[in-house]
Protein backbone atom coordinates (compact mmCIF):
# COMPACT_ATOMS: atom_id res chain seq x y z
CA UNK A 1 0.00 0.00 0.00
CA UNK A 2 1.44 3.39 -0.81
CA UNK A 3 0.37 6.62 0.74
CA UNK A 4 2.31 9.77 -0.65
CA UNK A 5 4.21 12.49 1.10
CA UNK A 6 2.41 15.31 2.60
CA UNK A 7 3.97 19.06 2.05
CA UNK A 8 2.81 20.70 5.18
CA UNK A 9 0.79 18.63 7.71
CA UNK A 10 0.80 16.45 10.62
CA UNK A 11 1.96 12.53 11.37
CA UNK A 12 0.48 10.68 13.98
CA UNK A 13 3.00 7.57 14.16
CA UNK A 14 3.11 4.54 16.71
CA UNK A 15 -0.38 4.58 17.50
CA UNK A 16 -1.39 1.53 19.57
CA UNK A 17 -2.87 -1.09 16.86
CA UNK A 18 -6.60 -0.33 16.78
CA UNK A 19 -6.60 3.02 18.68
CA UNK A 20 -6.26 4.99 15.38
CA UNK A 21 -10.11 5.03 14.57
CA UNK A 22 -10.58 6.57 18.32
CA UNK A 23 -8.06 9.15 17.65
CA UNK A 24 -9.93 9.94 14.24
CA UNK A 25 -13.46 10.16 15.90
CA UNK A 26 -12.22 11.93 18.97
CA UNK A 27 -9.69 14.76 16.85
CA UNK A 28 -12.90 15.46 14.21
CA UNK A 29 -10.40 14.29 11.82
CA UNK A 30 -13.50 13.63 9.21
CA UNK A 31 -14.56 17.08 9.16
CA UNK A 32 -10.93 19.07 8.69
CA UNK A 33 -11.92 18.85 5.07
CA UNK A 34 -8.38 17.96 3.85
CA UNK A 35 -7.01 14.80 3.47
CA UNK A 36 -6.28 12.61 5.86
CA UNK A 37 -5.03 9.22 5.87
CA UNK A 38 -5.36 6.55 8.80
CA UNK A 39 -3.52 3.22 8.52
CA UNK A 40 -3.97 0.28 10.66
CA UNK A 41 -2.19 -2.40 11.42
CA UNK A 42 0.96 -1.22 9.93
CA UNK A 43 3.89 -3.59 10.63
CA UNK A 44 6.47 -1.91 13.45
CA UNK A 45 9.69 -3.21 14.50
CA UNK A 46 9.06 -1.82 18.06
CA UNK A 47 5.57 -2.25 18.16
CA UNK A 48 4.45 -5.38 16.43
CA UNK A 49 1.80 -3.71 15.10
CA UNK A 50 0.76 -0.37 14.74
CA UNK A 51 -1.86 2.19 13.49
CA UNK A 52 -0.58 5.60 11.71
CA UNK A 53 -2.59 9.05 10.49
CA UNK A 54 -1.65 11.46 8.08
CA UNK A 55 -2.96 14.77 7.55
CA UNK A 56 -2.31 16.82 4.99
CA UNK A 57 -3.04 20.20 6.64
CA UNK A 58 -1.14 21.87 9.79
CA UNK A 59 -3.74 22.14 12.80
CA UNK A 60 -3.83 22.65 16.78
CA UNK A 61 -3.73 19.45 18.31
CA UNK A 62 -4.40 19.08 21.58
CA UNK A 63 -1.73 17.12 23.12
CA UNK A 64 -3.27 16.24 26.08
CA UNK A 65 -6.41 14.41 24.30
CA UNK A 66 -3.38 12.55 22.32
CA UNK A 67 -1.16 11.46 25.68
CA UNK A 68 -4.45 10.06 27.45
CA UNK A 69 -5.45 8.24 24.81
CA UNK A 70 -2.57 6.99 23.92
CA UNK A 71 0.66 8.03 25.62
CA UNK A 72 3.23 5.89 23.01
CA UNK A 73 2.03 8.05 20.73
CA UNK A 74 4.79 9.80 18.21
CA UNK A 75 3.83 13.81 16.87
CA UNK A 76 5.65 14.94 13.65
CA UNK A 77 5.00 18.07 12.06
CA UNK A 78 6.13 18.46 8.72
CA UNK A 79 6.51 21.83 6.39
CA UNK A 80 7.91 21.74 3.24
CA UNK A 81 7.77 18.18 3.20
CA UNK A 82 10.26 17.92 5.79
CA UNK A 83 10.13 16.59 9.23
CA UNK A 84 10.77 20.19 11.87
CA UNK A 85 9.71 18.99 14.78
CA UNK A 86 9.30 15.07 16.79
CA UNK A 87 7.44 15.15 20.34
CA UNK A 88 6.77 11.75 22.06
CA UNK A 89 3.41 11.74 24.14
CA UNK A 90 3.41 11.19 27.94
CA UNK A 91 0.23 10.76 30.14
CA UNK A 92 -0.95 14.77 31.06
CA UNK A 93 -0.71 15.64 34.42
CA UNK A 94 -4.08 17.16 34.50
CA UNK A 95 -6.88 16.68 32.02
CA UNK A 96 -9.64 19.81 31.79
CA UNK A 97 -12.69 19.08 30.15
CA UNK A 98 -11.68 15.85 28.40
CA UNK A 99 -13.61 13.35 30.59
CA UNK A 100 -16.62 13.47 32.25
CA UNK A 101 -16.85 13.03 36.19
CA UNK A 102 -19.60 9.76 36.79
CA UNK A 103 -19.90 10.29 40.88
CA UNK A 104 -23.54 11.72 40.99
CA UNK A 105 -22.31 13.43 44.12
CA UNK A 106 -19.55 15.23 42.91
CA UNK A 107 -19.90 18.96 42.63
CA UNK A 108 -19.08 18.96 38.82
CA UNK A 109 -22.93 17.22 39.03
CA UNK A 110 -24.74 20.33 39.46
CA UNK A 111 -22.58 23.84 39.55
CA UNK A 112 -22.96 25.38 36.94
CA UNK A 113 -19.94 25.75 33.90
CA UNK A 114 -18.10 24.35 36.29
CA UNK A 115 -14.88 22.35 34.40
CA UNK A 116 -13.98 18.99 34.76
CA UNK A 117 -10.55 18.59 35.92
CA UNK A 118 -8.64 15.16 36.65
CA UNK A 119 -5.30 14.87 37.71
CA UNK A 120 -2.85 12.06 36.97
CA UNK A 121 -2.65 9.87 40.67
CA UNK A 122 -0.55 6.95 39.25
CA UNK A 123 1.55 6.84 36.09
CA UNK A 124 2.27 3.06 35.90
CA UNK A 125 -1.79 2.08 36.64
CA UNK A 126 -3.20 5.52 34.19
CA UNK A 127 -5.26 6.21 37.36
CA UNK A 128 -7.08 9.36 36.67
CA UNK A 129 -9.10 11.21 39.97
CA UNK A 130 -11.40 14.05 40.21
CA UNK A 131 -9.90 16.78 41.97
CA UNK A 132 -13.24 17.93 43.38
CA UNK A 133 -14.02 14.22 44.53
CA UNK A 134 -11.41 11.95 44.03
CA UNK A 135 -13.60 9.74 41.94
CA UNK A 136 -11.76 7.70 39.44
CA UNK A 137 -12.06 8.42 35.61
CA UNK A 138 -12.87 6.14 33.06
CA UNK A 139 -9.88 4.78 31.62
CA UNK A 140 -11.79 5.02 28.04
CA UNK A 141 -13.11 8.70 26.98
CA UNK B 1 -0.48 25.14 53.14
CA UNK B 2 -2.54 27.95 51.73
CA UNK B 3 -4.80 29.70 53.32
CA UNK B 4 -7.71 27.62 53.32
CA UNK B 5 -8.41 24.03 54.87
CA UNK B 6 -9.78 21.53 52.42
CA UNK B 7 -8.04 18.12 52.99
CA UNK B 8 -6.62 17.23 56.32
CA UNK B 9 -3.74 16.30 53.76
CA UNK B 10 -3.40 19.94 53.06
CA UNK B 11 -1.48 20.11 56.56
CA UNK B 12 1.98 18.87 57.09
CA UNK B 13 2.84 16.62 60.05
CA UNK B 14 4.58 19.95 61.78
CA UNK B 15 1.82 22.04 60.92
CA UNK B 16 -0.97 19.40 62.99
CA UNK B 17 1.72 19.12 65.75
CA UNK B 18 1.51 23.33 65.99
CA UNK B 19 -2.44 23.36 65.99
CA UNK B 20 -2.35 20.97 68.82
CA UNK B 21 0.19 23.15 70.32
CA UNK B 22 -2.55 26.02 70.15
CA UNK B 23 -5.11 23.89 71.28
CA UNK B 24 -3.34 22.81 74.00
CA UNK B 25 -2.36 26.42 75.35
CA UNK B 26 -5.85 27.63 74.76
CA UNK B 27 -7.30 24.77 77.15
CA UNK B 28 -4.51 25.91 79.39
CA UNK B 29 -5.43 29.79 78.96
CA UNK B 30 -8.54 29.90 77.78
CA UNK B 31 -8.29 34.16 78.33
CA UNK B 32 -5.37 34.78 76.72
CA UNK B 33 -7.93 33.85 73.53
CA UNK B 34 -10.86 35.31 74.61
CA UNK B 35 -10.69 38.62 72.39
CA UNK B 36 -8.28 36.68 69.95
CA UNK B 37 -10.80 37.69 66.57
CA UNK B 38 -12.60 40.37 68.21
CA UNK B 39 -14.24 42.42 65.08
CA UNK B 40 -13.76 39.46 63.18
CA UNK B 41 -16.71 37.72 61.38
CA UNK B 42 -17.51 33.43 60.66
CA UNK B 43 -20.01 32.49 58.11
CA UNK B 44 -21.24 29.04 58.61
CA UNK B 45 -22.48 27.81 55.39
CA UNK B 46 -24.72 24.62 56.00
CA UNK B 47 -26.13 23.44 52.66
CA UNK B 48 -26.54 19.98 54.69
CA UNK B 49 -28.15 19.62 58.31
CA UNK B 50 -26.10 19.61 61.30
CA UNK B 51 -26.03 20.12 64.72
CA UNK B 52 -22.59 19.32 66.29
CA UNK B 53 -20.00 20.56 63.51
CA UNK B 54 -21.70 24.09 63.29
CA UNK B 55 -22.50 24.52 66.87
CA UNK B 56 -18.52 23.69 67.47
CA UNK B 57 -17.57 26.10 64.76
CA UNK B 58 -19.97 29.01 66.13
CA UNK B 59 -18.95 27.91 69.56
CA UNK B 60 -15.52 28.30 68.77
CA UNK B 61 -15.78 31.78 67.22
CA UNK B 62 -17.23 33.02 69.93
CA UNK B 63 -14.81 31.43 72.45
CA UNK B 64 -12.35 33.55 70.21
CA UNK B 65 -14.26 36.99 70.85
CA UNK B 66 -15.91 36.75 66.90
CA UNK B 67 -19.29 36.65 65.82
CA UNK B 68 -21.32 34.25 63.76
CA UNK B 69 -23.37 34.36 60.99
CA UNK B 70 -25.32 32.01 58.06
CA UNK B 71 -27.66 29.65 57.33
CA UNK B 72 -27.84 26.05 58.83
CA UNK B 73 -30.26 24.34 55.95
CA UNK B 74 -29.98 24.93 52.03
CA UNK B 75 -33.48 25.62 52.22
CA UNK B 76 -32.95 29.00 53.57
CA UNK B 77 -30.41 29.89 51.63
CA UNK B 78 -30.27 31.01 47.86
CA UNK B 79 -29.60 27.50 46.60
CA UNK B 80 -33.09 26.69 46.71
CA UNK B 81 -33.43 28.75 44.11
CA UNK B 82 -30.52 27.45 41.92
CA UNK B 83 -27.94 29.72 42.64
CA UNK B 84 -24.39 28.06 42.49
CA UNK B 85 -21.82 27.81 45.09
CA UNK B 86 -19.32 30.14 43.46
CA UNK B 87 -22.02 33.01 43.66
CA UNK B 88 -23.12 32.05 47.05
CA UNK B 89 -19.47 32.26 48.13
CA UNK B 90 -18.22 35.29 46.69
CA UNK B 91 -21.12 37.16 47.41
CA UNK B 92 -20.56 35.93 51.55
CA UNK B 93 -16.97 36.70 51.77
CA UNK B 94 -18.17 40.74 51.19
CA UNK B 95 -19.93 39.68 54.72
CA UNK B 96 -17.49 37.40 56.84
CA UNK B 97 -13.22 37.31 57.09
CA UNK B 98 -13.63 33.42 57.12
CA UNK B 99 -16.06 30.65 55.98
CA UNK B 100 -17.36 27.11 57.35
CA UNK B 101 -18.73 25.45 54.64
CA UNK B 102 -20.46 21.92 54.76
CA UNK B 103 -22.06 21.19 51.04
CA UNK B 104 -23.84 17.39 50.40
CA UNK B 105 -21.85 17.74 47.32
CA UNK B 106 -18.34 16.92 47.33
CA UNK B 107 -16.06 18.94 46.12
CA UNK B 108 -17.88 21.97 46.60
CA UNK B 109 -15.69 23.39 49.33
CA UNK B 110 -13.12 23.71 46.74
CA UNK B 111 -15.13 25.05 44.55
CA UNK B 112 -15.41 27.99 46.75
CA UNK B 113 -12.29 28.57 47.40
CA UNK B 114 -11.67 29.18 44.02
CA UNK B 115 -14.34 32.25 44.34
CA UNK B 116 -13.41 33.25 47.90
CA UNK B 117 -11.37 35.97 48.67
CA UNK B 118 -11.41 34.89 52.39
CA UNK B 119 -10.52 31.48 53.77
CA UNK B 120 -12.31 28.98 53.14
CA UNK B 121 -12.52 25.67 56.00
CA UNK B 122 -14.45 22.13 54.39
CA UNK B 123 -16.64 21.10 57.54
CA UNK B 124 -17.43 18.14 55.60
CA UNK B 125 -18.63 17.58 51.97
CA UNK B 126 -20.93 14.68 51.00
CA UNK B 127 -18.93 11.17 51.86
CA UNK B 128 -15.46 12.70 51.05
CA UNK B 129 -13.75 14.87 53.80
CA UNK B 130 -14.26 16.05 56.81
CA UNK B 131 -10.66 17.55 57.82
CA UNK B 132 -11.89 19.44 61.17
CA UNK B 133 -13.54 15.92 62.60
CA UNK B 134 -9.60 14.50 61.66
CA UNK B 135 -8.40 17.44 63.59
CA UNK B 136 -10.53 16.68 66.75
CA UNK B 137 -9.80 13.09 66.38
CA UNK B 138 -5.84 13.59 66.18
CA UNK B 139 -6.20 15.85 69.34
CA UNK B 140 -8.10 12.90 71.41
CA UNK B 141 -5.36 10.55 69.88
CA UNK B 142 -2.97 12.74 71.11
CA UNK B 143 -4.00 13.60 75.04
CA UNK B 144 -5.37 10.00 75.23
CA UNK B 145 -1.88 8.50 74.18
CA UNK B 146 0.67 11.01 74.09
CA UNK B 147 1.98 9.82 70.91
CA UNK B 148 0.77 9.21 67.40
CA UNK B 149 3.32 6.51 66.61
CA UNK B 150 3.09 2.67 67.24
CA UNK B 151 -1.02 2.15 67.63
CA UNK B 152 -2.80 0.00 66.66
CA UNK B 153 -6.13 1.23 65.14
CA UNK B 154 -9.48 -0.05 64.71
CA UNK B 155 -11.84 1.23 62.12
CA UNK B 156 -15.38 -0.08 63.13
CA UNK B 157 -18.73 0.38 60.57
CA UNK B 158 -19.42 2.28 57.52
CA UNK B 159 -15.49 2.32 56.00
CA UNK B 160 -16.98 3.47 52.27
CA UNK B 161 -18.93 6.71 52.75
CA UNK B 162 -17.63 7.34 56.22
CA UNK B 163 -15.53 10.53 55.14
CA UNK B 164 -14.21 10.59 58.80
CA UNK B 165 -12.36 7.32 58.02
CA UNK B 166 -11.31 7.94 54.85
CA UNK B 167 -9.33 11.19 56.24
CA UNK B 168 -8.58 9.64 59.96
CA UNK B 169 -6.65 7.08 57.53
CA UNK B 170 -4.68 9.71 55.26
CA UNK B 171 -3.41 11.25 58.58
CA UNK B 172 -2.51 8.75 60.52
CA UNK B 173 -0.25 6.66 57.93
CA UNK B 174 2.25 9.96 57.92
CA UNK B 175 3.20 8.13 61.76
CA UNK B 176 5.43 5.26 62.53
CA UNK B 177 4.46 1.93 63.33
CA UNK B 178 0.61 2.84 62.85
CA UNK B 179 -1.40 -0.07 62.06
CA UNK B 180 -5.18 -0.18 60.63
CA UNK B 181 -7.69 -3.09 61.35
CA UNK B 182 -10.71 -2.13 59.05
CA UNK B 183 -13.70 -3.75 60.21
CA UNK B 184 -17.15 -3.65 57.58
CA UNK B 185 -19.16 -5.56 55.70
CA UNK B 186 -18.37 -6.20 52.35
CA UNK B 187 -21.05 -3.45 51.14
CA UNK B 188 -19.05 -0.62 53.18
CA UNK B 189 -15.20 -1.68 52.99
CA UNK B 190 -12.71 1.15 52.56
CA UNK B 191 -12.43 2.71 49.33
CA UNK B 192 -10.45 1.09 46.57
CA UNK B 193 -8.17 4.26 46.30
CA UNK B 194 -7.59 4.36 50.06
CA UNK B 195 -5.94 0.62 50.09
CA UNK B 196 -3.58 1.63 46.89
CA UNK B 197 -2.96 5.31 47.30
CA UNK B 198 -2.71 5.48 50.88
CA UNK B 199 -2.21 2.33 52.61
CA UNK B 200 -0.48 0.44 50.19
CA UNK B 201 1.53 3.46 48.76
CA UNK B 202 3.35 4.00 52.20
CA UNK B 203 3.38 0.33 52.96
CA UNK B 204 1.35 0.76 56.15
CA UNK B 205 0.14 -2.65 57.46
CA UNK B 206 -3.62 -3.60 57.50
CA UNK B 207 -5.90 -6.22 57.57
CA UNK B 208 -9.91 -6.19 56.15
CA UNK B 209 -11.91 -8.23 58.46
CA UNK B 210 -16.11 -8.61 59.37
CA UNK B 211 -15.62 -9.24 62.88
CA UNK B 212 -15.85 -6.86 65.92
CA UNK B 213 -15.35 -9.22 68.42
CA UNK B 214 -12.34 -11.10 67.31
CA UNK B 215 -10.46 -7.68 66.61
CA UNK B 216 -10.68 -5.78 70.01
CA UNK B 217 -8.49 -7.12 71.90
CA UNK B 218 -5.40 -5.92 69.77
CA UNK B 219 -6.51 -2.69 69.42
CA UNK B 220 -5.19 0.71 71.06
CA UNK B 221 -8.20 2.70 69.11
CA UNK B 222 -11.03 2.35 68.18
CA UNK B 223 -12.65 3.98 65.82
CA UNK B 224 -17.32 3.42 65.34
CA UNK B 225 -18.77 4.91 62.67
CA UNK B 226 -22.51 4.99 61.82
CA UNK B 227 -23.89 3.96 58.86
CA UNK B 228 -25.45 6.79 57.37
CA UNK B 229 -28.91 6.83 56.01
CA UNK B 230 -28.08 9.93 53.93
CA UNK B 231 -25.54 8.26 51.92
CA UNK B 232 -27.35 5.35 50.77
CA UNK B 233 -29.72 5.67 47.16
CA UNK B 234 -31.29 2.61 48.20
CA UNK B 235 -33.09 2.87 51.41
CA UNK B 236 -33.52 -1.54 51.79
CA UNK B 237 -29.78 -1.42 51.37
CA UNK B 238 -29.54 1.03 54.38
CA UNK B 239 -31.65 -1.05 56.87
CA UNK B 240 -30.04 -4.19 55.81
CA UNK B 241 -26.94 -2.85 57.06
CA UNK B 242 -27.58 -0.73 59.86
CA UNK B 243 -27.08 -3.13 63.04
CA UNK B 244 -24.16 -4.68 61.75
CA UNK B 245 -21.77 -3.88 64.50
CA UNK B 246 -22.72 -2.95 67.83
CA UNK B 247 -20.31 -1.90 70.24
CA UNK B 248 -21.90 -3.23 73.92
CA UNK B 249 -19.71 -3.70 77.56
CA UNK B 250 -19.83 -7.53 76.80
CA UNK B 251 -17.47 -6.76 73.73
CA UNK B 252 -15.26 -4.71 75.92
CA UNK B 253 -14.86 -7.27 78.41
CA UNK B 254 -11.58 -8.18 75.80
CA UNK B 255 -10.07 -5.08 75.06
CA UNK B 256 -7.17 -3.44 76.51
CA UNK B 257 -7.65 -1.41 79.61
CA UNK B 258 -5.95 1.74 77.84
CA UNK B 259 -8.24 1.24 74.99
CA UNK B 260 -9.46 4.47 73.11
CA UNK B 261 -12.99 4.32 72.01
CA UNK B 262 -14.05 6.64 69.40
CA UNK B 263 -17.09 8.23 67.50
CA UNK B 264 -17.13 10.91 65.14
CA UNK B 265 -20.93 10.87 66.26
CA UNK B 266 -23.96 11.71 66.06
CA UNK B 267 -24.83 7.37 66.22
CA UNK B 268 -27.57 5.47 66.43
CA UNK B 269 -27.35 2.60 68.33
CA UNK B 270 -23.99 1.53 67.26
CA UNK B 271 -22.50 2.27 70.92
CA UNK B 272 -24.70 0.89 73.56
CA UNK B 273 -25.58 3.67 75.74
CA UNK B 274 -23.76 1.43 78.83
CA UNK B 275 -20.70 2.05 76.72
CA UNK B 276 -20.86 5.34 77.54
CA UNK B 277 -19.40 5.31 81.57
CA UNK B 278 -16.53 3.01 80.71
CA UNK B 279 -13.42 5.02 80.85
CA UNK B 280 -12.63 4.32 77.87
CA UNK B 281 -15.21 5.36 76.04
CA UNK B 282 -14.12 9.06 74.73
CA UNK B 283 -16.52 10.56 72.29
CA UNK B 284 -17.55 12.91 73.74
CA UNK B 285 -13.85 13.97 74.77
CA UNK B 286 -13.75 14.12 70.88
CA UNK B 287 -16.69 16.73 70.81
CA UNK B 288 -14.82 19.25 73.16
CA UNK B 289 -11.31 18.37 71.39
CA UNK B 290 -13.21 19.33 68.46
CA UNK B 291 -13.91 23.28 69.15
CA UNK B 292 -10.12 23.79 70.65
CA UNK B 293 -8.90 22.71 67.17
CA UNK B 294 -11.14 24.77 65.58
CA UNK B 295 -10.53 27.72 67.40
CA UNK B 296 -6.60 27.06 66.65
CA UNK B 297 -7.67 26.35 63.13
CA UNK B 298 -9.26 29.60 62.73
CA UNK B 299 -6.83 31.54 64.59
CA UNK B 300 -4.20 30.03 61.83
CA UNK B 301 -6.51 30.69 59.05
CA UNK B 302 -7.08 34.38 59.95
CA UNK B 303 -3.37 34.70 60.78
CA UNK B 304 -4.17 36.07 64.55
CA UNK B 305 -0.73 36.02 66.12
CA UNK B 306 -1.03 36.53 70.16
Amino acid sequence: MIIGQIKDGIVLDHITADKGIEIYKTLGLDKLGCMVALIQNAPSQKMGKKDIIKIDKLIDLDLDVLGYIDPNITVNIIEDGERVKRSHLTLPETLTDIIKCKNPRCITSVEQELRHEFRLTNRINKVYRCVYCDAEAPKEL
Amino acid sequence: MTNNLIDILQLSTEEIDALIATALDIIDKPGKYAEACRGKKLATLFFEPSTRTRLSFEAAMYELGGNVLGFSDSKSSSSSKGESVSDTVRAVSCYADIIAMRHPKEGAPLVATRKSSVPVINAGDGGHNHPTQTLADLLTIYREKGSFENLTIGLCGDLKFGRTVHSLISAMSRYKGVRFVLISPEELTVPRYIITDVLEAREIEYKEVRSLEDSIPELDILYMTRVQRERFFNEADYLRLKDTYILTPDKLNSAKSDLTIMHPLPRVNEISVAVDDDPRACYFKQVLNGKYMRMALILKLLEVEL
